[in-house]
This record gives C-alpha cells, sequence and structure tokens, in this order.
C-alpha cells in the first residue's frame, strides 16, 4: 500500500481537485454581482479602516464585543446607526468620522443588509444534519 | 547535523526564540482585551479594543508561525545531517519577518489597519511576508538532500510551505475590485483561504511534531509506514476542502456547505492517533529524559480530544446554526491555538532550546508548576468561553427582544471567569516561558564574555610578546 507513484498519483488528483474547485469559485463568483458601486466600495474601505470587525460580526464572523451588523440596516435605521456613530457607547470609541465617511458607511451597511439574512432563527433544520434557509 | 555549540544561538532558533517574545507580548495585549469585556472604558482613549484585539491576534498568530518556521528550519538540518543552505537568506528572511511584525505591532497602536480578520495590517506589509517566505521556500528546497522516499513529515513541511503561500495571497484577491464588488462573493474566497490558511500551518506543526516524536522514541519507522500517509492525505485532503464550515449561514453556494460537511473535520483526529500510537512506544526512561517536552505533547493530546469534540460538533450544520458567532467559536479557536498549537510548539522549543548552555533541570520544578497552572487555567478559560456561547446561542436563537447590550450583561459572570482564567493562564505560561528565554539570554551573554576575556587573554599575551 501506498508506493511511490501511488502517493505521487493521489497527490496530484487532491491537487487537480484543489485547483479545479479554487479557479471555478473565482470563476463564478455565487454572486452575479453588477459593476463595483463608488460609494459601498467607499463604505467597505471605512469599515476596514476603522477595524470596525475587530467588534462587529457580519454574517456571525468577526468580533464578540459588539452586535452582528448584518441587518442592522433594515431593523434600526441610518438615524439609530449614526448616532452610535456620532456619540460612541460603551467600549466604542468616537471615531469622528467625517460626513463623507458616514454616508459611506451607511451606504456599505445598506449593501450588506440587502445581501441576506444572517438571523439563524431563519434557518430550518433538515433531518441529515444540513441547513435551509426559510 | 546542527552545530552543537552550547553557546550558540542559531538563526533556526532565533525563530524560536522571537516567537516565545511574541507569545508573552501577545497574552498580556489577550489579558488587556479580556479586562476591557468587564470594564469597556479601561485604556479605552490610548488602546481601544479595536487597537488591542489585532495586536493579540497578531502577536499570537506570529508566535505559531514563528515557532512553526523555526521548528522546520531545525529539523530540516537534524533530518539532512547538515546545514541548511544558505544561512544568508535565513538570516535575511529572519530579519525581514521580525522587522515587518513589530512595523504591524506599531501601525496597531497608531490605529493604522487593513480590517480584515487575522491579517488586520495595512495590505502594504504582506508584502514583505510574502517575499520572506518565498525565500524559506527557497532554502528549504534548496537544502533538501533528495526527493527519494521522503518521510512524511517532509511531505507535510513541503505541503505548508506551498498552502501557506497559495492561501495567504488567496486573502489578498480582495484587493481586486472583482472580488470584493459583493460581501458575499467577498466572505466566500476570504473564508476559504482562512480554512487551508489554518490547515497549511497546521502541516508545518504537526510535521514538525512527528519529528520530534521519532526523535523521542528513537525509531525512525512510523513516518515511512502507509498509514502515516494515509493520514497525511486525509489532512491535506480536509486542508482543501472543509473551509465551508466557517460560512454555513452566508447565502453562498449550496455545494460549498455539502462538500465541506461530507469532508469532516479528522485533521485534529490524525494528530491523536499519531500521538497516543507513538505514546505506547516510548520507555519509561527515554520518556523521563524528556520530560518537559513529553509532557506538553501529552496536554496537546488530552486538547486534541475536547477541541475535537467541539470540531466535530461544529461541522454538522445542524449544530453550527446554533453555535456560529457566539464564543463556542472562540473556545473551539482558543482549545486549537493554545491547547494544541501552543503546547505542540512548547514541546519543540524545549526540545531545540535544550542544547544551550544552562540545563533546564533547575528550573524544572517552576516548569512543572507553570505546566499544571496553564492546563489548569486552560481549562476554566474553555470551559468559561463554551457557557458564554451556550447562553449567546440560546439569545439568538429565542430572545431577539432582549437587547444586545442586556445579552452581554448576563454573560458578565463568564467573562469574569474568563478574566481570572486568563489571569492563570498568563501565569502558568510565563512560569515555562521564563526559563526558556532566560536561559538563552544568559548563554549569550556568558558566549560575549567569554569572548572578551579570550580577547583580552590574547592582548596581554602580546604585551608579553613584544616586551
Amino acid at each position: 500500500m501506498f508506493l511511490k507513484r501511488q502517493k505521487s498519483a493521489t497527490l496530484i488528483i487532491l491537487l487537480l481537485g484543489f485547483l479545479s474547485y479554487s479557479f471555478f469559485l473565482y470563476m463564478s463568483l455565487p454572486v452575479k454581482s453588477k459593476p463595483l458601486k463608488k460609494e459601498v466600495d467607499a463604505g467597505k474601505m471605512v469599515w476596514q479602516q476603522y477595524n470596525c470587525n475587530a467588534c462587529h460580526q457580519v454574517y456571525g464572523l468577526g468580533g464578540y464585543l459588539g452586535p452582528d451588523l448584518t441587518n442592522v440596516y433594515s431593523k434600526r435605521g441610518p438615524a439609530y446607526i449614526g448616532s452610535f456613530l456620532k456619540a460612541g457607547v460603551g467600549a466604542m470609541p468616537l471615531f469622528n468620522l467625517t460626513e463623507a465617511e458616514t454616508k459611506s458607511l451607511l451606504t456599505y451597511l445598506k449593501d450588506i443588509d440587502a445581501s441576506g439574512t444572517s438571523d439563524p432563527k431563519t434557518f430550518t433544520i433538515n433531518y441529515d444534519g444540513t441547513i435551509e434557509q426559510k | 547535523m546542527e552545530p552543537s555549540n552550547k553557546n550558540n544561538l542559531s538563526t533556526s532558533k532565533l525563530f524560536i526564540l522571537a516567537g516565545l517574545l511574541l507569545l508573552a507580548i501577545g497574552m498580556l495585549f489577550g489579558l488587556t482585551g479580556a479586562l476591557q469585556y468587564l470594564a469597556p472604558q479601561f485604556l479605552k482613549q490610548y488602546l481601544s479594543f479595536e487597537k488591542i484585539r489585532p495586536l493579540h491576534v497578531s502577536s499570537v498568530v506570529f508566535w505559531i508561525i514563528f515557532a512553526a518556521m523555526g521548528s522546520v528550519l531545525t529539523y530540516l538540518q537534524q533530518y539532512n545531517g547538515k546545514k541548511i543552505f544558505s544561512p544568508w537568506l535565513l538570516k535575511i528572511q529572519f530579519g525581514i519577518f521580525s522587522i515587518t511584525v513589530v512595523a504591524i505591532l506599531i501601525t496597531y497602536v497608531f490605529g493604522v489597519f487593513g480590517g480584515r480578520e487575522y491579517w488586520e495590517f495595512h495590505p502594504l506589509l504582506a508584502m514583505p511576508l510574502i517575499t520572506g517566505w518565498i525565500l524559506f521556500i527557497i532554502n528549504f528546497m534548496a537544502s533538501l538532500v533528495s526527493f527519494k522516499n521522503l518521510p512524511v513529515y517532509v511531505w507535510m513541511w513541503l505541503t505548508g510551505l506551498f498552502f501557506f503561500l497559495f492561501t495567504f495571497i488567496e486573502s489578498y484577491l480582495w484587493l481586486i475590485p472583482y472580488f470584493r464588488s459583493n460581501v458575499v462573493n467577498d466572505m466566500t474566497v476570504q473564508w476559504k483561504s482562512y480554512g487551508s490558511m489554518v490547515g497549511s500551518w497546521n502541516m508545518l506543526i504537526y510535521g514538525s511534531s512527528i519529528f520530534l516524536m521519532e526523535k523521542i522514541s528513537g525509531s525512525k519507522k512510523y513516518s515511512h509506514t502507509p498509514i502515516a500517509f494515509v493520514l497525511y492525505f486525509t489532512g491535506l485532503f480536509n486542508l482543501m476542502f472543509n473551509w465551508g464550515h466557517h460560512i454555513y449561514t452566508l447565502p453562498t453556494y449550496p455545494f460549498v456547505k455539502h462538500i465541506s460537511y461530507t469532508v469532516s473535520m479528522t485533521e485534529l483526529l490524525i494528530l491523536g492517533r499519531i500521538i497516543w500510537l507513538w505514546k505506547s512506544s516510548v520507555d519509561t526512561a527515554r520518556r523521563h529524559y524528556h520530560q518537559a517536552a513529553y509532557r506538553f505533547l501529552l496536554a496537546a493530546d488530552v486538547w486534541i480530544f475536547l477541541t475535537l469534540l467541539l470540531a466535530i460538533a461544529m461541522s454538522i450544520p445542524a449544530i453550527n446554526v446554533y453555535t456560529h458567532g457566539t464564543h463556542i467559536t472562540v473556545a473551539h479557536t482558543m482549545g486549537a491555538t493554545i491547547g494544541i498549537n501552543s503546547f505542540i510548539l512548547l514541546a519543540i522549543a524545549f526540545d531545540i532550546l535544550k542544547d544551550s548552555c544552562m540545563p533546564f533541570e533547575k528550573s524544572i520544578k517552576w516548569i512543572n508548576r507553570g505546566y499544571y497552572t496553564a492546563n489548569i487555567s486552560l481549562l476554566f478559560f474553555w470551559l468559561s468561553l463554551v457557557m458564554a456561547g451556550i447562553l449567546k446561542a440560546k439569545w439568538q436563537m429565542n430572545d431577539a427582544s432582549i437587547p444586545f447590550s442586556s445579552m452581554m450583561l448576563q454573560l458578565r459572570p463568564y467573562f469574569i471567569i474568563f478574566f481570572v482564567s486568563g489571569v492563570g493562564l498568563i501565569t502558568g505560561f510565563y512560569l515555562v516561558l521564563f526559563p526558556l528565554i532566560k536561559n538563552q539570554f544568559i548563554c549569550q551573554y556568558k558566549k560575549l564574555f567569554i569572548k572578551r576575556e579570550k580577547n583580552e587573554t590574547v592582548f596581554i599575551i602580546d604585551q608579553f610578546q613584544s616586551v
């Protein structure tokens, strides 16, 4: 079992599988999106520049100190988010965002909100252990 | 073989030593972050949480990377029975990584971020890391004496080397607008790269742990057996295809999730089996001789089983939907990075750094105290996160009417245990790290002292001769 040839063949098969899987995903990304919107992209850069991810999550991924913000735009609205950004709260510092930065960030959060729902309650559990969104 | 000059601190050992220093400061940042959960105003003006978290994460991730590089470089020389291809290339690699990591930590303090999970530094700082890693690959490949009949750990090192480079570059695809134009696309590629990247540094660490096990047991049979290769290929299969469990709740392709679910997380089980088999083959006398290294491998063995239970549960989407986004995920990460990676790397550090002018025997009492303190504290640390995660999962699934801040208040008792056990963890680790680091510095100092003494003697002899 596992002669040199078999080892090489297994490795080549796995590598080919991995590369095909990777490049398939790169070439046909899950969401066929329209060209990048400047305002959304600017908001994403604000999100990353201030490292919002350290405390907040999007789709349950990120920090744990603050709430998940995937659907905060539709749940709370831009005015509510804006007041948090202006005042800072608890552990969240006052970032002194410019008007333009705040506007871009809100546009980005609106875009995330439109992409789907992160609430785990919206999933149904199948008998085989998989999950589906309602 | 690696030169056995007891005063000599080779560059590959320097990687381990730098890693230990990063671990020491990384834990301090972690403790500060844990305190900010209890006292949100603590250091808020200077080092608020969005700075402390990356300071902690990057320090400890680079502890793992530095120690993994040091272990591979040292053991490669021991495997080959000759020195590394280019010591200069190695020095340049060390210089690049050290300067870049210091720069990364400084930029965090000043609030300069790239803002991505794990790699929260500015993307420009990724360039020297890629360069340094390529030098690592060149030196490794050029040092390898032969590609014939390679033991499994060399396969694992090669896998780790190339996959880390691939996945690290992949994690920067977001710089191309095409990949970041939609949040779902961006997160799919991001977590694809991260899932495989963790697997790639695990390949480096687990490869070194197999080398260490064989070194301690005195038998080189295991790393050529069919079972070793079956387990290696299973691990590689997981590295390549099981990353989808990070994004079960993301509205991405369903097949990504099904593939991940099917390719279950067996990599930790693999190592558990390896250690278990090895343990039975080591005789008691030899175990005693390598006690510190052996004990840390034994601790990793226990943590593999605990982390494995959690990992298997989290790989099932029906359970993941409850645990995702909760502190149970953090418990899993802490179990894997502290209980498994750090304990294995400490075992390796004891093995590699024991060849110094000062034996560890004098400090063994304190090392043992540190070992038990760290393990007991880690258990409470881990359990507090699991409990906090269960309560958050309950809130996510049922109590959406309760505000986030109120839910966090309910978790406070577990955050207190988390912080207190964190103090215990850092104390235990420091008791272990102190002799490891101190011995190396004393030996270096002695080396300089002896050199100076020699020079002075030569000078005096010269004076006599001239007279």
